[in-house]
């Protein structure tokens, strides 16, 4: 684990709206962070394992979200696959005082 | 390549008494044992396994579909390496074995490894058969640059890079059977020209017999490939890489690649060595143990099994099964009797099965031949004392089914021989689940066999939901359910589950329809959120469940519904439709399908100016412009400034019509001008399930009336017939005719009262052919035509709310409703296109 750990500020949280998720490049990763109605803020690899789908484009509950093309759900706690594809990645991810998202990454 | 290295001396940990199994061989055969093995024992072995490749286990099978570009070559591996951590084997993918010592019971592979094992399983499999060619070789042993074999997933790779390389142009494929003609249709797919070179008088002559062989060339030679018999090539031109071959007694043919496809040799080397029995392949016995140690089991290609070597998967997937039974002793009794190999494939395009002899062998064999060449049919039956013990197909498929479970069952064959070559119109008695074969694909959109069911449920999945959810059945276009519920119901015994949520309207929320319905109207819940927080268990969201939900509080609330966005598909969100590469597709509307010049251009210019990739005529009359990014959907429809033409979304989508009684010499009805105003009043009206319309001038039926959710129909007399429930898509159900009406604003009455019923009263994703059987015709009839329940007059007024409380979707591309709703969820990658095609 010699890799840095670098926090990195995506901008303003409203740009989630609530219950939604977008999508972000995070050194050179792709991340989905979803917002939901919650508040609670969950970010995972933003492409499906499974044909590639974009994760931010899907739907959410409390648990997990399905990806929109063929409906492969996964966990937005951990990104662990609950329909047997691979997990997703997850990255641990925040507000700071100005309403803006900080998440933690690795740089490559 | 090694993947883990915790483990250097191969010794095992000191402290794990659990049995050491060695598996030579990471391919199908050896992976399939192992996963058969954890099946029945979790715990009782320490595994270790030696792949040659330095992967994963994947499915070779699928290889020419790689070829071809259908599949990507991280879909078709069946186990990641995660699999082997999870399982805890050692695997070692990049690693020969070079010896076993089966006196001492170790294993040598050439990192210098020594690794000892109470149990061994060898499974490695086949290789390329490579003809003695001149020229086939350079100096230093290897191939000649442009010549492949294809056998592994690096071959595939090579190949398709060697044929994109834009110079190459010409190739040659050596060998005209199943592998030869696959490898040739797929590098087709790279533009080039493909001769296919076969030694044999017919093409896949170890399949069908000469007078198939010769159909199959006419249907292969039809989509552009050549094809020489009884060619035998003599040597591969080139100096430094391939310029052509030269055949015996025929010209020389020029090429830049050569594939080599003639066959498949066991691949016995290193048993040879080691001291086992090998014939044509490694010797064993019933139990799948080779005659030389009790302690060293082998399956696969390189097993020879009482004088039989399988090339199929079928019989591997047989042989896995015993070998497990007995090497974990849970059946000791267990034995393999050999495989009845039949096989059905498309190869090239072409459907073919083949299954026992090709052709008669008695005086007393039956014989049944039909044969069609222009249509590229063949279909030939060997039967022998009243049993079929031989079969060929070509391109008809719609009896494989039959014919594989009668030979592979030796069931009883009909009177009346061409029902077993037809379908003659009469009921055909379906085979009931117990006879499926275990490797029947029963859910054909994600390719889930019948066995992968059953072993869902012994995994512990007791209900047909659970089953769904693991395996994926009947998740795609969902035809195949009812088989997934009997093959579920069949594996469990009668232990199934009744599933609590059968009967629940969405999963997420324990109630009915009419329970939800009247829990959202007594407590006037206007959004999907609030739905969730006053009626789902602990007030807990289901995203699932989201989608169908949005769609009834539409339909109950019109213009009050609380238009939440998180709880639509990203269909609804971005009102166009998901493709499989995340871009959109964009339909205007088009009704009736009628257009204009002005329309025309307008859609051409957007076309234009937006750089779409490709544009298509929809089967419901309208155009569509494929490949829009999401970032682009806001722009496309300002330029286009036409209304959305609902090719997305669970609702009311298109009117097809013919050109009717205007233009048809035949049109006793205008067709156009109604299909229009039903259009124009219903359009996007939201419903459980996609409704599409359909109407025609006159019976000949050009709008094909009659399979659509609600049809029309003109006949003589200026009077309509209205159809609902009809469907053309997984099933097809001819609509049952609900009335005959004598006007257009009839038709509008009754329609719109039958879709108001349909939307009130079906299953969430239930369309009208099983909606309209599921009530009952007659009780239909009695509401919407015949107002027997006094209803008729309500429904007529929830419709007309909802229709007065459309808007149309797509002007919220000028005005975002939530932020980011059109920003691209890819953010990084060059989108994957839709596949562009020039020309014809």
């Amino acid at each position: 684990m010699s890799t840095p750990v670098v926090l990195t500020n995506l901008g303003p949280v409203d740009q989630i709206p609530f219950g939604e998720g977008r999508a972000f490049d995070v050194h050179g990763e792709q991340v989905a962070v979803f917002r939901l109605r919650s508040g609670a803020l969950h970010a995972v690899g933003a492409v499906c394992p499974h044909r590639g789908g974009p994760i931010a484009d899907g739907q959410i509950d409390g648990s997990v979200v399905v990806c929109p093309l063929h409906l492969n759900s996964f966990e937005l706690a951990t990104g662990c696959s609950r329909t047997g594809q691979p997990d997703l990645g997850s990255w641990p991810v925040s507000v700071d005082d100005d309403g803006d998202l900080i998440i933690q990454a690795r740089r490559a | 390549m090694t993947s883990t290295m915790e483990n250097p001396t191969g010794l095992g940990d000191p402290g794990d008494t659990r049995r050491r199994l060695v598996v030579i061989g990471n391919g199908m055969a050896g992976a399939r044992a192992v996963e058969e093995i954890l099946l029945r024992a979790r715990d009782q072995f320490q595994i270790t396994m030696f792949g040659d490749e330095p992967y994963g286990n994947y499915n070779r099978i699928m290889l020419s579909h790689v070829l071809s570009g259908e599949e990507s070559d991280k879909d078709i591996f069946l186990n990641s390496m995660e699999w082997y951590e999870e399982n805890r084997i050692d695997l070692h993918a990049g690693i020969r074995v070079t010896k076993i010592d089966r006196h001492a019971k170790l294993v040598f592979s050439d990192d210098g490894r020594i690794t000892p094992y109470d149990q061994l399983i060898i499974a490695t499999g086949s290789n390329s058969f490579m003809p003695s060619m001149e020229g086939l070789r350079m100096d230093d042993g290897s191939l000649k640059p442009g010549v492949f074999a294809f056998r592994t997933i690096d071959d595939t790779r090579g190949m398709v890079e060697y044929a994109t390389h834009e110079h190459h142009t010409r190739a040659v494929v050596i060998g005209g059977g199943l592998l030869g003609l696959e490898a040739a249709r797929g590098l087709q797919a790279y533009g080039l020209t493909v001769d296919v070179v076969h030694a044999g008088a017919h093409l896949m002559n170890a399949q069908v017999g000469p007078q198939a062989g010769e159909i199959l060339r006419q249907s292969v030679e039809k989509l552009g490939i050549f094809v020489h018999t009884k060619a035998r090539t003599t040597a591969i031109l080139g100096e430094e890489k391939v310029e052509g071959i030269w055949l015996l007694e025929k010209p020389q043919i020029p090429c830049d690649m050569v594939v080599v496809a003639a066959g498949i040799r066991p691949n016995v080397d290193l048993a040879v060595r080691s001291g086992f029995t090998v014939e044509r392949a490694i010797v064993v016995d019933d139990q799948m143990r080779t005659v030389d140690s009790d302690d060293v089991y082998a399956v696969g290609e390189c097993v020879q099994h009482r004088g039989e070597v399988y090339g199929l998967v079928a019989p591997l997937w047989e042989q896995a099964v015993v070998l497990a039974d007995h090497i974990t002793g849970a059946d000791p009794d267990a034995a393999y009797h050999g495989s009845r190999t039949a096989t059905k494939l498309k190869v090239a395009g072409v459907d073919v099965a083949s299954m026992g002899l090709q052709g008669p062998e008695r005086d007393t064999d039956e014989v049944l031949v039909f044969s069609e060449p222009k249509r590229g049919v063949f279909k030939s039956l060997v039967i022998r004392d009243e049993k079929l013990v031989g079969a060929t197909v070509l391109g008809d498929t719609s009896k494989v089914a039959f014919l594989m479970q009668a030979f592979d069952r030796g069931l009883p064959l009909p009177e009346e021989r061409l029902e077993m070559l037809f379908n003659l119109g009469t009921p055909t008695a379906e085979a009931s689940v117990e006879e499926l074969a275990d490797d029947t694909q029963v859910c054909n959109c994600n390719g889930v066999s019948k066995a992968a069911l059953v072993h869902a449920v012994e995994g512990g999945c007791k209900t047909v939901g659970a089953v769904m959810d693991k395996t994926r059945a009947g998740k795609g276009c969902g035809s195949c359910k009812t088989m997934v519920c009997q093959i579920v119901e069949w594996a469990a015994g009668g232990a199934v589950q009744e599933d609590p949520s059968a009967n629940w309207y969405v999963p997420g929320i324990p109630m009915d329809k009419p329970a939800l319905m009247l829990a959202i109207l007594q407590q006037e819940l206007k959004s999907v959120s609030s739905v969730f927080a006053a009626l789902a268990p602990d007030g807990a969201e289901e995203a699932k469940s989201k989608m169908g939900l949005a769609s009834l509080l539409k339909m109950m609330w019109a213009d009050d519904y609380i238009d939440e966005k998180d709880a639509k598909f990203i269909n609804d969100r971005v009102h166009a439709n998901i493709q499989k590469d995340g871009t959109f597709s964009v339909v205007p509307q088009m009704k009736g399908g009628v257009t204009s010049v002005e329309q025309l251009r307008r859609i051409a210019d957007v076309a234009e100016k937006h750089k779409i990739p490709m544009i298509k005529l929809t089967g419901g009359q309208r155009i569509d412009l494929l490949g829009v990014p999401k970032e682009d959907l806001p722009k496309v429809w300002a330029d286009l400034d036409m209304p959305s033409g609902y090719a997305y979304g669970k609702s009311f989508r298109t009117v097809k019509t013919c050109v009717g009684q205007e233009f048809c010499r035949f049109g006793v009805g205008d067709s156009t001008k109604l299909g229009i105003d039903i259009e124009s009043k219903f359009q996007g009206i939201e419903s459980p399930a996609k409704m599409k319309l359909a109407v025609t001038g006159c019976p000949r039926n050009c709008a094909e009336s009659l399979v659509k959710d609600v049809g029309m129909v003109a006949i003589e007399g200026g009077r309509w017939e209205i159809y609902i429930g009809g469907a053309a898509g997984a099933h097809i159900r001819k609509g049952d005719l609900l009335a005959t009406v004598d006007s257009h604003d009839e038709v509008m009455t009754l329609i719109g009262r039958f879709m108001q019923y349909y939307r009130e009263n079906a299953k969430w994703l239930e369309r009208t052919y099983s909606f309209v059987p599921r009530i009952g015709l007659e009780k239909i009839r009695g509401i919407v035509v015949d107002d027997t329940e006094g209803l008729a007059a309500g429904l007529d007024a929830r419709m007309a709310t909802s229709i007065a409380a459309y808007k149309d979707p797509w002007k919220e591309g000028a005005e975002p409703a939530t932020p980011g709703q059109f920003r691209t969820a890819l953010p990084l990658e060059v989108l994957p296109q839709v596949p562009i095609r020039v020309g014809s």
